[in-house]
């Protein structure tokens, strides 16, 4: 039966949505379950509206199953375009904060919704679908696993909706980047390893004697987010009918656990597997190889290793013991050098065809985003140093790096691959317009750079004010003074985000278009546009 | 750098890349955080501590429910300014049964490690309703709806049961009398000698101003009131901590 054991889960789980909400402790719980039970019997519905029980016909191993990834690219593009949406919202309500809507959408409910969309349903769709695209190309094999693949896609995207619609309930764990619940992290654990049962099975029935480079690092993510979940996430529920639970570790080693949790959510989701996706896009784009096999190995091995030791850069001068606060700073200085060691690999990659930055803005959108790497793990490093975490921590400073590294290295490199991916896997002569992907180019930098740069200087003058004294020592700001002086900032930074959304939903367009087999009359890139009423003159 | 040469072997098996990944990626969580749960002076000794009271713990939820820590830290430095500003530097042993942590790590809004007993119940009701009623500056969200909320006494004892399986000290007669605590703490007529026999410096009060109905904004606000006022500073020794 086509879909049989997907009806079956499905099915099954909506039974045990439907006991949870029946059976609930506690309000929200219920709600959430009602929720579940629905998505689930949309979803059960629609596959068994789609079955048939004709014989299937077989598997052919020799192709690759490209079908997940094609929904994959889908998810990215349509989760992005949600998270960037969400993050203009409350970046409106810091601005004009009358825009709050309680309960549901207050900032505070509102702000991991944003946070959680842009890193895990916008970033992770993008490095499952990236991860099941280059792991069969490069290792020239079927993905293992047949319906699991399926189960991958689904089960992350039920994971993303259980997530969001938890965090507008009030169903949280305040863990950053850990938000979700019990059930739901017990949900996403299940997925994971099965996950990692078609990445490392795939890799098991390899054509190819070596594993790729790009590969070490997607195979290197998904254990590590394996680890970091399973411990981070460690609490007990007040019941198996309830929402809330509480953390197995408390104050200092619970603020430990989760920034170790926290800072390698951005090592290990946000960068190591994104450099998996530059090892693999820029050689294919540029059709040049690896500038440095050696240096691949010994910043791959020297990254994860150093990475993990960054976390309590997260909380220096706070309650935590100064010896793990030093370790976490020398750990993150050192961070520097093997990330430039990527960025590097990737920039000269383009040896010898840096003229495909004048002609292919998708090589434009890598060398940016490559370029925002460096930058941001330039200053991630300097923000680690206690002195100058003094005045940067608690300030918009932090929003200004992450957003340097989010929009500007994750959000730039996704698109390229994005826009290389949509043409191949729907079979298409080339995307919709490319010009379109130089607009999105543009309104993408023009919209971090007002970004980043409002949120430096409200960071920057925010941590000055806070420790201002006059010649006679009184402090000379109070804290809501420092507050009313952020708003022209915060409405700066409105605009950025703005530009940055528009751009996105340029590529939704673009996208769009070249899966419906669409192709723009278009003028093609680094050749001049006619001069305007060109046909109406003369020839010379 | 011929040594290179044996990263061959890693590279055509998947199994031990795998393996030696994650053995790489586990050194720093075994060197830096592990000691943490054993070393004695992680947590220094002090007076005063106590578990949240059932009222305390349920505004502590509805803190976390809310994202409050998106905005406030719960963690004052150790700084001039910032002692000024908000009190005594926070100490590791303040939050210690806080399951999870609340320190925050952006203040869009000002710390509330200490903000206990710096304003009236009457203020923060009001402020929570709109905040830019007294706060003219203020980007807060309102939260009026807190007040029309009745709170939920039902889940009192799970909740005490489940931090004491993760290390809280509730005892059993905490647990037994969840409910009634909750209830009697919000109710200056109610006979509160047992709660504050379990929960000493407990602030009993009608927090919301409203007799009828025990509402979440009576447990937030209760929560805020006791922050950072359970260590008594004046007997507190420093160098009692150095070892």
């Amino acid at each position: 039966m086509k879909f049989g054991s997907g009806i079956i889960l499905a099915g099954g789980l909506w039974y045990v949505a439907v006991m949870g909400a029946a059976f609930a402790v506690d309000e929200p719980f219920r709600q959430h379950m009602w929720i579940a039970a629905f998505v689930l019997a949309a979803f059960t519905i629609a596959l068994m509206r789609k079955t048939s029980f004709e014989p299937q016909p077989p598997v052919d191993d020799n192709t690759y199953m490209d079908e997940p990834i094609r929904y994959g690219v889908i998810a990215t593009v349509f989760w992005g375009v949600v998270g960037f949406l969400v993050g203009v919202v409350i970046a409106i309500q810091l601005a004009f904060p009358d825009l709050n809507f309680e309960p549901w959408l207050n900032f505070g409910r509102a702000r991991p919704l944003h946070t959680s969309a842009v890193i895990f349903a916008f970033g992770g769709n993008a490095l499952i679908a990236t991860s099941f695209y280059v792991v069969q190309r490069t290792c020239r094999a079927r993905l293992f696993g047949g319906d699991m693949v399926w189960f991958v896609f689904w089960g992350y995207q039920f994971f993303i909706i259980m997530a969001a619609t938890g965090y507008l309930l009030g169903i949280t764990q305040s863990r950053e980047y850990a938000e979700p619940e019990w059930y739901v992290d017990l949900w996403l654990t299940i997925v994971w390893v099965v996950y990692l049962v078609v990445f490392m099975g795939t890799l098991l029935r390899r054509r190819e004697p070596h594993i790729y480079v790009a590969n070490w690092f997607y195979l290197s993510f998904i254990i590590t987010i394996a680890m970091l979940h399973v411990i981070n996430n460690l609490a007990i529920p007040i019941s198996f009918a309830g929402s809330k639970s509480y953390s197995a570790f408390s104050g200092v080693q619970d603020a430990v656990t989760q920034w170790w949790y926290g800072h390698n959510a951005v090592a290990f989701f946000l960068t190591v597997p994104f450099l998996a996706m530059m090892y693999y896009f820029v050689p294919k784009q540029v059709d040049r190889p690896i500038y440095s096999y050696r240096l691949s190995i010994v910043h791959f091995w020297s990254i994860i290793f150093l990475y993990i030791w960054a976390g309590p850069h997260h909380l220096h001068y706070t309650a935590v013991p100064d010896w793990a606060q030093t370790l976490g700073m020398v750990f993150s200085i050192m961070l520097w050098m093997p990330s430039w060691g990527g960025m590097i690999n990737g920039l000269m990659t383009l040896s010898g065809r840096w003229d495909a930055i004048r002609t292919d803005p998708i090589v434009r959108l890598m060398v940016a985003a490559m370029a925002f790497y460096g930058m941001a793990t330039f200053e991630g490093p300097m923000l680690s140093i206690k002195s100058v975490n003094s005045l940067s921590h608690y300030t918009d400073w932090t929003i200004a790096h992450v957003h340097a590294g989010a929009l500007g290295w994750n959000g730039m490199i996704t698109f390229a691959a994005v826009y290389f991916l949509a043409p191949r896997l729907w079979g298409r002569e080339r995307l919709y317009s490319i010009r379109m992907v130089n607009w999105h180019f543009w309104l993408a930098t023009l919209g971090i750079v007002l970004y980043a740069s409002s949120m430096w200087v409200s960071g920057i003058m925010q941590g000055l004010m806070w420790r201002e004294y006059d010649e006679q020592g009184f402090l000379v700001y109070s804290f809501a003074e420092t507050v009313a002086a952020m708003h022209p900032y915060y409405v700066m930074r409105v605009s950025g985000g703005l530009f940055y959304l528009a751009g996105g939903f340029l590529m939704a367009w673009n996208v769009y278009q070249t899966i419906r087999g669409r192709v723009r009359n278009e003028t093609p890139m680094g050749m001049a546009l006619p001069p305007r009423g060109a046909a109406m003159q003369p020839a010379q | 750098m011929s040594f290179l040469n044996n990263h061959t072997k890693l590279e055509k098996s998947a199994t031990w890349l795998l393996i030696a990944s994650l053995a790489v990626v586990t050194v720093g969580g075994i060197v830096e955080i592990a000691p943490l749960f054993y070393l004695q002076n992680t947590i220094e000794k002090v007076e005063g501590m106590r578990p949240y009271t059932p009222l305390e713990l349920a505004g502590r939820d509805i803190y976390v429910r809310e994202g409050c820590y998106t905005c406030h830290s719960q963690m004052i430095r150790p700084f001039r300014d910032e002692v000024e500003r908000y009190g005594h530097y926070s100490l590791a042993a303040e939050s210690m049964y806080d399951h999870s942590f609340q320190w925050g790590s952006k203040r869009t809004g000002p710390d509330l490690a200490r903000v206990g007993q710096r304003y009236s119940n009457e203020w923060h009701v009001q402020h929570l309703i709109a905040p830019r009623s007294v706060v003219p500056e203020s980007v807060m969200p309102n939260y009026a709806f807190l007040k029309d909320t009745p709170l939920d006494v039902n889940t009192a004892s799970m909740k005490l049961t489940a931090n004491r399986r993760v290390g809280v000290p509730y005892t059993d007669e905490m647990i037994a009398n969840a409910t009634a605590d909750m209830r009697a703490q919000a109710n200056p007529e109610a006979d509160t000698k047992g709660l504050e026999t379990r929960y000493p410096k407990v602030k009993v009060g009608n927090f919301d101003g409203d007799k009828t109905t025990l509402t979440e904004m009576d447990a937030l606000v209760a929560y805020l009131q006791m922050l950072g006022t359970l260590v008594d500073f004046s007997t507190y020794d420093e160098s009692a901590g150095y070892r």
